[in-house]
């Protein structure tokens, strides 16, 4: 038997009816060798998790496998009766999937439930299954496993839940483990363990990992080969380390490029234009043509087949043996005008001392027995034409903190001044007449629009409140205005917004933003819920009208590479409080309070050949409705000292920009 | 012949209610999201099948909602006409047959004599004991033993005119459809008949409204000469009590909704985004009233109203305005005690989508309270609002069949299907059973609750959105 375990051949999907087919997956190839760690990376939408899906012959109702073979080992897996199929599943293929919230079930212990997937492999003898997930649940780094099995997914964390996942995947004894989008849902350093675990167990017990993703960062820890999806096909096959060297396929290039960092920030980042084509199409030309700059004729006359550069890689591209090598990022004639900068004309906002407290409430007179403290003690500044990222993990409050600056929520104590003038306090008439000053870009550009208004409408909505412009043409003719400069033509007006995509539909929000004329806005991970290429389009255009006008923003992220492209200086934030702030160059470059020097090191290096060392945090962020005496991340530090555990350290200044709340910082040696 | 219009409340609101339906017809013809649902609903052939059945009994309800005094037909030898007190509906005036002839008491449905023996005085002189022949079904047979045959060719002849009705009707659908979409009758006529290349199902409708016509036109035939579904214990035709009681089924129906409506929705509203001590007050003010029994509050406002009528008995014109009162009363009742459960639905969706971000950004602007109501939180519920009508309608409907034989429903003079079924429980026991009561008010009431249910089962599935990107 050869290296193969996994083999598809020419995979086609079609979702949908017979009438409005799409063709998910379009004659995909991919052969999965034993214990390697094979890497599927696509943007959203382009069939990566469908070809998983198909394989295994999960598709949902509306789907159905036109052609193609699948064998794993010798099987064929398309030809298998259903009831042996099951055994396949979980048995010589272990699955997990992205969302480990809702994968557990919440009424049964930890236990049971890889009790259940023990017991189908390994038979039902109660004492072997009590060991065997005793075993288990230790093989996926969860200490005390013993009294973990018999709890709940409730208590435990996201990360745990997905090592609980993966415990129940390795029941079988899996050949082969499908990982869709293991690390998605959880945060950058619970990702950085999860990806560790994944890595050791696949070393351990030489089992073959199919890692679906769209990161390419968690691609270069991780994977052995990788496969680039585009459109339903496969674009390029190539070992990681050379494709992270010398990507060969015009797409994966820009991919590339259109990644922000901080030796990019002083130029535009390379963008592909427009958007995946949709599927539910016939294609007899390049797929990538429209948003291809190396486009020649043969690329629209017909489709390009797959051309073997060398053994185990390939590319699916006329031009892949005539192209340059991989080029220089384009934009840097822009550098000159980016250097512009607005004059940093003293404070625009001064927050000092913000604390949101949520009170918990109990029993029917609705007495407060606690606060969740979700912002506590944060204090900050912000100049006119610059940019401040806060950064933090989920849950840390950081857009408690922007909707408490905005007054959408009311602070519970605290000064926030704009301008010079107090917000806080301000009845509910005085702040209304505020607003324009200051706006919101939300993280997820589906929810922030109301469906049922046009996009005319919707940006018309803040002139109206606003008393902007005299009638109502004067309105409208402002309306295309602003579409124009987001880039959108002028009949979206007239349009819903779910006629829209993704990253349209967020310049249409930052359209609406603008309409009132704002001095500062509050970015709330607008580009997390944006693909790759897509995200460097809207940093363009951000850092655009910052350009223009002058802006200010409150860049909230957990993004560090989009922290680097964007911001001047950054906030880095824990259980409600800053500990650590300063000028991007100096936060980014040397870290100084433990947490940021985790928080960094866990950031996937995007290039293979730079090692990092990931410092790993233990356990997870404490519930802020009862953050730990002293210091708040004492329990998960490893330089805590008893000092540490009694007392909240105050923050050290260590330049004009700087500041760190750490006792371990000593403010003399760097002086 | 109308003489002089009598508006009863309910017509006054039931026509209200039709305004409200056509204006809000033109406002969602004019939205996309609310165009697109409806647009599946008319692509349902379930949906297409139901609104046509459903569409019979509006038309017999509206009929029947347009009151008039009818002029009393001038005795022989009087000169004036008089304006009769009695009150009738354009519906009766229709089937003014069916409403005169009345029996002395119980008859089988289709039957030529009594359903009970009488003394019959013969013609010379001696008495018997037999079933005697009815006064108005059948007269025209000379002999009784020719009814089967009778009915047989009753019954072709109806169907017969049932059947050219329809082709009329399906051509004339046909030609207008051909105008509409520019091409000639013969390739419209294909296309709706072998159901190509149209996206409403046309010939399901078809379909429906020719056996309708068919149904109609055979029981007009028989109802004209026999009582199709027998009489009553007063000798009352029941058939057209049945055909009477469907404008009372449809105002419990509607009406109900009309008067919960504007509490559901505003409190529901308020209750979700104010939230703070207005959620506090709205909330124990439903869960109060959602404590006391439904039916004992029913029972007790019927009952206090029955008291108010009774002393206060000179404010009544005629019968059918007191029964009138009541019919209103219970709508109200009704409302009173089911808006809790819409109440509910509403303050939780309004909850969720005060944090959704479009809210957020609309307060970020300045909009005002009132503003983001109207134009962001109520277009959002107003599918919720639209279901939980549709699926309250078969509720209540049957709610008022319970209430009645309770006899704290609609007034005893009124028909209805409670009512019929009220009165036909004590025959259910005599042997033998007379059944032809209950039976026609189970068939009516079927049909327009099964026809319903059918309908609300579609336009859920068109407006839900979590249901709709399934498909």
């Amino acid at each position: 038997m050869d290296e193969t375990l996994l083999k598809i051949k020419n995979l086609k999907t079609r979702l949908g009816d017979a009438d409005s087919p799409v063709y998910a997956v379009d004659g995909v190839d991919i052969e999965v060798h034993r214990g390697e760690v094979f890497a599927l990376l696509g943007e959203s939408g382009c069939g990566k998790s469908m070809t998983a899906l198909s394989a295994m012959r999960l598709l949902p109702p509306s789907g159905c496998i036109i052609e193609g073979e699948a064998f794993l080992e010798q099987t064929n897996l398309f030809a298998l009766p259903e009831r042996e199929m099951r055994s396949v599943r979980g048995g010589r293929v272990g699955m997990i999937f992205q969302e480990p919230m809702t994968s557990l079930n919440a009424v049964l212990t930890i236990g049971e439930q890889i009790g259940e997937a023990v017991r189908l492999h390994d038979g039902g003898n109660p004492v072997g299954v009590a060991h065997r997930v005793v075993e288990l649940l230790r093989a996926v780094g969860i200490p005390d496993p013993e009294r973990r099995a018999r709890e709940y997914p409730h208590q435990l964390s996201g990360g745990m839940k997905q090592r609980v996942m993966i415990a129940i995947a390795l029941a079988g004894r899996p050949r082969l483990l499908i990982a869709d989008e293991p690390t998605t849902a959880l945060d950058v350093t619970i990702q950085a363990q999860v990806l560790s675990l994944l890595k050791e167990l696949q070393h351990s017990t030489g089992m073959a990992v199919l890692l679906i993703t769209h990161d390419l960062g968690v691609v270069s820890e991780v994977a052995d080969r990788v496969a680039v999806m585009y459109a339903g096909q496969i674009i390029e096959l190539a070992e990681t380390r050379s494709f992270f060297r010398q990507p060969a396929h015009p797409y994966s290039r820009k991919l590339f490029n259109s990644l922000p960092s901080l030796g990019s920030r002083d130029r535009e980042l390379a963008v592909i234009e427009g958007s995946v084509p949709r599927l539910n199409q016939r294609f007899t030309r390049c797929r990538f043509l429209e948003r291809c700059s190396q486009a020649q004729d043969i690329c629209s006359q017909q489709a390009p087949e797959w051309s073997e550069t060398k053994a185990g890689s390939g590319v699916r591209c006329h031009l892949f043996d005539s192209l340059p090598g991989p080029q220089q990022p384009s934009g840097t004639a822009v550098s000159a005008r980016r250097n512009v900068q607005f004059a940093g004309t003293g404070r625009l906002l001064e927050v000092a001392g913000l604390k949101v407290h949520f009170p918990i409430h109990v029993g029917v007179f609705k007495r407060v027995i606690g606060q969740v403290k979700a912002v506590d003690d944060l204090s900050l500044t912000i100049a006119q034409g610059r940019t401040l990222a806060l950064v933090g993990e989920s849950g840390c409050g950081k857009t408690t903190a922007g909707k408490g600056i905005l007054q959408l929520i009311r602070p519970t104590a605290g000064s926030v001044r704009f301008d010079g003038a107090e917000l806080t306090g301000l009845s509910t008439g005085k702040l209304r007449s505020r607003r324009a000053d200051m706006q919101i870009i939300f993280q997820d550009p589906v929810a922030s629009m109301n469906p049922r208004m046009l996009v005319g409408d919707i940006i018309l909505e803040g002139m109206q409140a606003q008393n902007i412009g005299e009638n109502r043409s004067q309105r409208q003719a402002r309306v295309i205005d602003l579409l124009g400069q987001v880039g959108l033509p002028a009949d979206a007006a007239e349009r819903y917004p779910n006629e829209f995509s993704g990253g349209q539909r967020q310049r249409i929000c930052i359209a609406r933003a603008l309409a009132v004329d704002p001095r500062f806005i509050v970015c709330d991970e607008p580009t997390s819920a944006l693909d790759v290429s897509v995200q460097a389009q809207i940093l363009n255009l951000l850092k655009d009208l910052q350009q223009q006008r002058g802006l200010s923003y409150l860049f909230i992220t957990h993004n560090i590479s989009v922290v680097a492209y964007l911001a001047h200086e950054v906030a880095v934030m824990y259980l409600g409080r800053i500990v650590e702030r300063g000028s991007v160059e100096e936060v980014l470059q040397s870290p100084r309070h433990p947490y940021t020097q985790a928080l960094l090191s866990a950031v996937p290096e995007i290039d293979p050949a730079r090692q990092r060392s990931v410092i790993r945090l233990e356990g997870d962020m404490p519930s802020p409705s009862n953050p730990p005496q002293g210091c708040h991340f004492h329990p998960r530090c490893s330089q805590a000292t008893e000092h540490c555990r009694s007392a909240y350290p105050n923050p050290v200044r260590l330049s004009q920009t700087r500041s760190v709340s750490c006792f371990a910082v000593n403010p003399d040696r760097f002086s | 012949m109308i003489s002089h219009l009598v508006i009863l409340l309910t017509d006054a609101l039931i026509f209200l209610l039709l305004l409200l339906s056509i204006v809000f017809g033109i406002y969602a013809s004019r939205r996309a999201h609310l165009r697109r649902p409806w647009g599946l609903v008319v692509r349902s052939r379930v949906g297409v099948g139901s609104m046509v059945v459903l569409a019979f009994y509006l038309v017999v309800g509206l009929l029947d909602s347009i009151h008039f005094h009818p002029l009393s037909q001038p005795a022989d030898g009087a000169a004036e006409q008089t304006r009769s007190t009695e009150v009738i509906s354009l519906f009766d005036s229709m089937v003014s047959g069916l409403r005169t002839r009345q029996e002395k008491t119980y008859s089988a449905p289709l039957a030529t004599h009594l359903y009970a023996k009488e003394s019959i005085e013969l013609a010379d002189g001696s008495t018997i004991r037999d079933f005697p022949r009815l006064q108005h079904a059948g007269v025209h047979l000379p002999d009784p033993a020719q009814k089967t045959a009778d009915i047989l060719k009753l019954s072709a002849i109806g169907i017969l005119k049932g059947i050219a009705v329809s082709v009329v009707a399906v051509n004339t659908l046909i030609m207008l459809l051909a105008v509409k979409a520019r091409s000639n009758f013969g390739e419209q006529a294909r296309r709706v008949l072998l159901a190509t290349g149209s996206e409403i199902p046309w010939r399901v409708v078809l379909v429906v409204l020719s056996s309708m016509l068919v149904l109609i036109f055979w029981s007009a035939e028989l109802a004209a000469n026999y009582h199709l579904l027998g009489t009553d214990k007063v000798g009352e035709d029941v058939f057209y009590q049945a055909l009477k009681s469907i404008r009372t089924g449809l105002v419990i129906g509607t009406l109900t909704t009309l008067v919960m409506l504007p509490a559901a929705v505003m409190l529901g509203i308020m209750a979700g985004y104010f939230r703070g001590w207005v959620d506090d007050l709205i909330q124990y003010i439903y869960t109060t009233l959602n404590s006391i029994p439904g039916v004992l509050l029913i029972a007790a406002a019927i009952l206090m109203l029955q008291i108010y009528m009774s002393n206060h008995a000179e404010e009544f014109n005629s019968l059918v305005e007191r029964a009138d009162l009541r019919l209103l009363f219970l709508c109200i009742i009704l409302g009173v005690t089911s808006w809790t459960g819409l109440c509910r639905l509403l303050r939780g969706e309004s909850m969720k989508l005060r944090e959704v971000d479009y809210v957020q950004a609309a307060t970020a602007f300045g909009v005002s309270h009132l503003q983001i109501i109207g134009r962001h939180i109520l277009p959002n519920v107003l599918h919720i609002v639209l279901i939980a009508v549709v699926l309250d309608f078969s509720g209540l409907v049957l709610a008022e069949a319970v209430l009645s034989y309770v006899n704290i429903g609609v007034d005893p003079t009124m028909n209805s299907w409670g009512n019929m079924i009220n009165s036909a429980r004590l025959e259910m026991a005599r042997e033998p059973i007379v059944w032809w009561s209950l039976a026609a008010a189970m068939i009516f009431m079927f049909t327009l609750v099964l026809s319903a249910n059918l309908f609300s089962d579609v336009v859920r599935d068109a407006f839900d959105p979590r249901l709709r990107s399934s498909r």
